[in-house]
């Protein structure tokens, strides 16, 4: 574990009856950076999230938040973190302004704070006109803001995010992404849950896929990238027919064999440079008809698919 | 320490109390239910039920009063099982905020509606006849009574609402543990009357002690023991449960 990390936690355990929802998880995040937990559904990360603002005590394993330990320091450890967790947690028979004021209140800032927290932050969700309704009239997108906006009443130095745009629009979710940018320019930690790739690709620093209670990777989104393999050229051909032509004509382009998908072949690189021209070149040399040719990067749901075993998104409830 | 754990109980209590004011239909619990109480009993039982030495109507008002403050505290136990659902007290448990201020913030403003609710009993029972037969002090010492034992209860519903899936389960459950108890008590009829199994148990239900207390204060019955044991029952109850509920809130888990 590295020295001054805001977030460490060292083989965090815990079962639910059979269920062993976290078997032995280490993550840390260094103060000032953003953490992804990545995983498909029933992964455990609600669980690590739920353990590291100490509402729920771990079976194993130790964890320390901004220096405190979650175990034994736990009502000290609760100043210093903001939680929004999966499902937004707003009373609906308060207004917006109400319940940021008494989220406020709660935190114990000194008098006024509560309420001119409540007003700046209205301002900065887009809910300034809301803010005098009752929650139980606002959409769901407008509840999920709330949310997040009460768990940085206090301004605390870490945040823990469990899904936190699922269900916002794509003008929200970006909306959102720049608050989070901006209190991570202030120094502030965040842990942040996600099974949308793009948020991770976009927002974290450090990003632990997480898979049946375990950390099955861990790393730069490059970082991971690299570990499912390089880069890799596509080329659509005119017929399928031609596809022992293509494998034997790119033959000296391929840094392993190349997987055939339909028309698409998938050819591995060892680089970028030129690869293109030269591909185009030999298929052509060889008479081959080519529909599209690119190269391809692989993503995060490449990364995925391959560590996991299934895509981000697909693996629905059979494990609720 | 302290003082932080009365506001944040406070803050919450103020929280309950909007609540009602924006959901009156919430206050038809407080107002026509026990009303209508009264009158049902009054009539449909009234004439069937021998009171010796009081009219059925004085007799009832005691009885229906030490019922209604039980079950005042249902609110406690919904509103804590929906704050339970909707994740709000895993909020709270995040917040470096008193581990009893929910629920003491529950059960105070439980007192509240608990003295909306005695107000109007005590004015529908004048209305159609009920007179207190004691000092202006004993009529009040009868009613902080009434409230403390309503108190106690509320704590009784804090723990069931955390220990229960939904608030309507909060609900049912609390009314299977709380319908038992006033029914097979001096309540609504002299236990006298009652088989010898439940006669004995009409004796030492707290429910039977605290009615009686109320006759001792309301209408001047021989208060012996009553008063200072239905004091002692209410303590002993809002302390075990307030305990337990305590416990349980620091390791609420939604289910
Ligand atoms: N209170 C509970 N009782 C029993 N089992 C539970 C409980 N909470 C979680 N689990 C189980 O623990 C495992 C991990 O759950 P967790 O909520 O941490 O997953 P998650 O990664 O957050 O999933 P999702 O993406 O669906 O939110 C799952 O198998 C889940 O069914
Ligand atoms: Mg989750």
């Amino acid at each position: 574990m590295s020295e001054g990390a805001a977030i460490e936690a060292e083989g965090l355990v815990k079962s639910y009856g059979d269920v062993r929802a976290l078997d032995g998880v280490d993550l840390t995040a260094p103060a000032g950076t953003v953490l992804g937990l990545l995983g498909p559904n029933g992964a455990g990360k609600t669980t690590a999230v739920r353990i590291l603002t100490t509402l729920l005590p771990a079976d194993g394993g130790r964890a320390r938040v901004a220096g405190i330990d979650v175990a034994t320091e736990a009502p000290q450890l609760r100043r210093r973190i903001g939680l929004a967790g999966q499902y937004a947690a707003v009373d609906e028979n308060l207004t917006g302004f109400e319940n940021l004021q008494m989220v406020g209140q709660l935190y114990h800032l000194p008098k006024g704070e509560p309420k001119a927290r409540a007003t700046e932050l209205l301002e900065r969700f887009d809910l300034e006109d809301a803010g005098g309704r009752l929650v139980r009239t606002y959409s769901g997108g407008m509840r999920r803001r709330l949310d997040l906006a009460a768990a940085l009443v206090a301004r605390p130095p870490v945040l823990f995010l469990d899904e936190p745009t699922t269900g916002l629009d794509p003008r929200s979710r970006i909306g959102l992404w720049e608050t989070i940018e901006g209190r991570v320019a202030e120094g502030t930690t965040v842990l942040l849950t996600t099974q949308y790739l793009d948020e991770a690709d976009r927002l974290a620093d450090r990003i632990s896929v997480i898979d049946h209670g375990r950390v099955i990777a861990e790393g730069t989104s490059d970082e991971l990238k690299d570990q499912v393999g390089g880069e890799a050229l596509e080329v659509t051909l005119e017929a399928a027919g031609q596809a022992e032509a293509a494998v034997a004509a790119l033959d000296g382009v391929a840094s392993q064999r190349p997987e055939l998908d339909g028309i698409v072949l998938r050819v591995p690189v060892a680089g970028r440079k030129g690869t293109i021209a030269a591909a185009v070149q030999r298929l052509n040399d060889a008479g081959v008809g080519i529909d599209d040719i690119s190269m391809h990067r692989p993503t995060l749901d490449d990364v995925f698919l391959t560590l996991t075993g299934h895509a981000a998104e697909e693996d629905g409830e059979g494990e609720e | 320490m302290r003082a932080s754990a009365i506001s944040d109980t406070l803050v919450l209590a103020k929280r309950n109390f909007l609540r009602i004011a924006r959901a009156p239909d919430l206050l038809l619990a407080f107002t026509v239910q026990p009303i209508m109480f009264v009158l049902l009993f009054a009539y449909v039982f009234g004439g069937a039920i021998p009171t010796p030495g009081h009219s059925y109507i004085d007799f009832l008002i005691p009885g229906i009063l030490v019922q209604t403050m039980a079950f005042g505290g249902f609110v406690t136990a919904m509103g804590i099982a929906e704050d339970l659902r909707k994740g709000l007290i895993d909020r709270f448990r995040s917040l470096p905020m008193s581990r009893a201020a929910v629920l003491a913030g529950r059960t105070l403003s439980d007192i509240a509606t608990n003295l909306i609710s005695i107000t109007v009993m005590l004015v529908v029972g004048i209305i159609i006849g009920f007179g207190f037969e004691s000092t202006f002090l004993h009529v009040v010492a009868g009613i902080l009574l009434l409230l403390l034992f309503g108190y106690a209860f509320s704590w009784v519903f804090a723990f069931i609402g955390l220990t229960s899936s939904s608030p309507e389960a909060a609900q049912s459950l609390g009314f299977i543990i709380i319908f038992p108890l006033t029914f097979v008590s001096s309540a609504f009829v002299p236990p006298e009357t009652m088989p010898a199994a439940l006669q004995w148990f009409a004796e030492i239900n707290p429910f039977s002690t605290t009615v009686n207390a109320i006759r001792a204060l309301f209408i001047g019955d021989p208060a012996g023991n009553s008063v200072w044991g239905a004091v002692a029952w209410s303590l002993g109850i809002a302390a075990v449960f307030a305990f337990l509920a305590v416990a349980r809130y620091k390791r609420a888990v939604v289910r």
